[in-house]
């Protein structure tokens, strides 16, 4: 396939529909507003559902209803909105229904700004709703990867039976860049047959797609269950790329649009003699733990950089075991950190490693 | 002489005793429910969306696949199924908490789209398993464990007529309002059940079920006394009768 000039959220939308996706359920808000507006027109003509839901929360209970009959399904939104679909997913996580979800984020908190941030990594990663459960979290660094991950994050809900958080800041949903949507792969994780509603008829027997276990013994051993599903998530999921850090002195820490703006950094230090790299989580939950470990020796400091105050730091620091020293430098309130400023603190942290 | 069957359990009964306080009528309802579902020869296509409540148990009784939702999104899960799997006869079963306080948005959307579902909205003046407090349909001077000297207008607004309210949008095919307390009530209950089911089957619209329901145990009376209440209280002001009918004209 060739490259298409394309808007982030219209690639977004298009790679899903590649990935085999035929229903979402939506709700406006700034910046996302391109995914439900081209999946209204799109997935009628794949045989597809579009419907604008009442809410959030109706979107995302919409969400769980077709899921729970087996269906490829999702929807998106941007932070307010994240946080009003977050009992949806507490549900959906407890009930075990393959979901994707992207959240193209918002400066908060509140009502915040609508312009980029990252300020939504600890919603996502610590769960994001009620309960004993966790999200894999995936957050692409660039347009064209958020369109080449699409399929995965469909693939990984129904492996696992889990909801599937993609995390974008509005940089990537608003770019305009060529970019090439892979075609789809058409492969199911999973047979509906086996646990979904609706298919009685083919199984024989009723079931019941559930998060209620009022007895405890019940509950707990369906919390175990989940915790197994994570503890297997956790071996097999994790997505890192390092870059330059073989020899690298300073390392950067970064996530989604910031780590892009980091590589140029690298590029420019490196070019100047300085042994710079960076690390850059891909799969945020479950955090590349083994990748932050396994970071060279000759490393003696982390630059953790993000469009927050700082939200990664607390999984960088446990990921090199505090055996690194980590510094941060972030902007907020819809600010990206520019070229100039990481190149600063880098230059300033570089001196003082002498 | 020939033996003739004059009643038997209906086959998507479990077969089962109900959890139900003695009195209650959720059993009642689910028992119509599951004829409507048999005579319709629906069992095995049928999705049901249980409710948070006393009644999320539905599902231990009735033999059909069920979903379960949080408190008020029955409807938009309803909404989710039929809209992908629109050969499934899918049905929401909600109580006055449920449907006319937290998912008072979402009942009042899906009846607008039309959705070609079924909801049976049960209406007994108050929340029941959490322990009898003030629902949106408590009447005035009824009292709860929230409205300890009963419920004042001024404080707590009036009780919300959910059929009534809904009846004056377009889309929806059929609303009826129906009561599970007196035996003589019964018949015009199971007939409103099944067409409100017959309705989704034949793919005329969102079709909408209240039925005045009693509970005892809430209520603080005894069963006798609490169908007696429910007759000389509760119908003068949630008044029995169909609202909306596209069969029939405008009820």
């Amino acid at each position: 396939m060739e490259k298409t000039l394309m808007k982030g959220t219209e690639a977004i939308a298009e790679a899903a529909v590649q990935a085999g996706c035929k229903y979402f359920f939506g709700y406006p808000i700034t910046p996302q507003n391109e995914i439900p507006e081209y999946m209204s027109k799109r997935l009628p003509e794949v045989g597809g559902v579009y419907l604008q839901a009442e809410s959030e929360l109706a979107a995302s209970n919409m969400l769980l209803g077709a899921a729970a009959v087996g269906e490829r399904v999702m929807t998106s939104s941007s932070s307010p909105g994240i946080s009003l679909m977050s009992e949806a997913v507490s549900y959906m996580a407890g009930q075990e229904l393959p979901v994707v979800i992207v959240n193209v984020m918002r400066a908060g908190p509140g009502l915040g700004g609508i312009l980029p941030s990252q300020a939504d990594y600890n919603q996502a990663t610590c769960g994001i709703g009620h309960g004993d459960f966790n999200l894999i979290v995936l957050a692409p660094g660039s347009l064209q990867e958020t369109v080449n991950l699409m399929q995965k994050a469909f693939d990984l809900a129904e492996k696992y039976r889990n909801p599937v958080l993609v995390i974008c800041d509005g940089v990537i949903g608003q770019i305009m860049e060529a970019v090439e949507i892979p075609n789809g792969t058409g492969a199911r994780y999973t047979n509906p047959v086996e646990w979904a509603a609706g298919y009685m008829d083919k199984r024989g027997s009723s079931v019941i797609v559930r998060s209620l276990y009022l007895d405890a013994e019940d509950l707990e051993a369906h919390n175990r269950k989940l915790e197994a599903k994570w503890r297997t998530i956790v071996e097999n999921e994790t997505m890192c790329e390092k870059y330059r850090t073989e020899d690298a002195k300073l390392v950067i820490s970064a996530f989604g649009t910031v780590a892009r703006i980091a590589r140029s950094v690298v590029n420019n230090l490196r070019e100047e003699g300085m042994q710079v790299g960076l690390i850059r989580p891909i799969v945020v939950s479950p955090f590349p733990v083994a990748d932050f470990e396994s970071l060279s020796p000759t490393c003696k400091h982390i630059l953790d950089t993000e469009m927050n105050w700082g939200q990664m730091l607390r999984d960088v620091k446990a990921g090199v075991r505090y055996n690194i020293p980590v510094s941060f430098y972030g902007r907020s309130g819809g600010f990206c950190p520019s070229e100039q400023e990481i190149e600063d603190e880098c230059r300033r942290l570089y001196a003082e490693l002498g | 002489m020939t033996e003739k069957t004059i009643y038997k359990r209906p086959k998507s009964w479990k077969g089962v005793h109900t959890h139900y306080c003695p009195g209650c009528t959720h059993g009642i309802i689910h028992k119509m429910i599951c004829q409507a579902i048999d005579e319709l020869g629906i069992q095995e296509k049928t999705v049901g969306i249980a409710p948070v409540g006393c009644a999320v148990l539905i599902y231990n009784y009735t033999d059909v696949d069920f979903v379960e939702a949080a408190h008020g999104r029955a409807p938009a899960i309803a909404t989710g199924i039929k809209r992908v799997r629109p050969d499934r006869i899918v049905f929401s079963y909600q109580g006055d908490g449920d449907l006319a306080s937290i998912g008072m948005a979402e009942i009042v959307h899906a009846a607008n789209r039309g959705e070609n579902i079924t909801v049976i909205f049960v209406n007994n003046a108050i929340y029941g398993m959490t322990g009898g407090q003030m629902a949106p349909t408590t009447l005035l001077e009824q009292k709860t464990t929230t409205t300890q000297s009963g419920r004042d207008a001024h404080e707590a607004g009036y009780p919300i007529r959910v059929c009534e309210m809904l009846a004056t949008m377009e889309a929806p095919a059929y609303i009826e309002r129906v009561s599970a307390a007196s035996y003589k009530h019964l018949p015009a209950l199971r007939n409103a059940i099944k067409k409100a089911f017959q309705n989704q089957v034949e793919g005329k619209g969102f079709s909408l079920v209240e039925v005045l329901s009693t509970c005892p145990t809430n209520w603080g009376m005894r069963p006798l006394d609490a169908v007696n209440w429910l007759d000389t209280h509760m119908i003068p002001f949630f008044p029995l009768g169909k609202f909306k009918d596209f069969d029939g004209g405008e009820a």
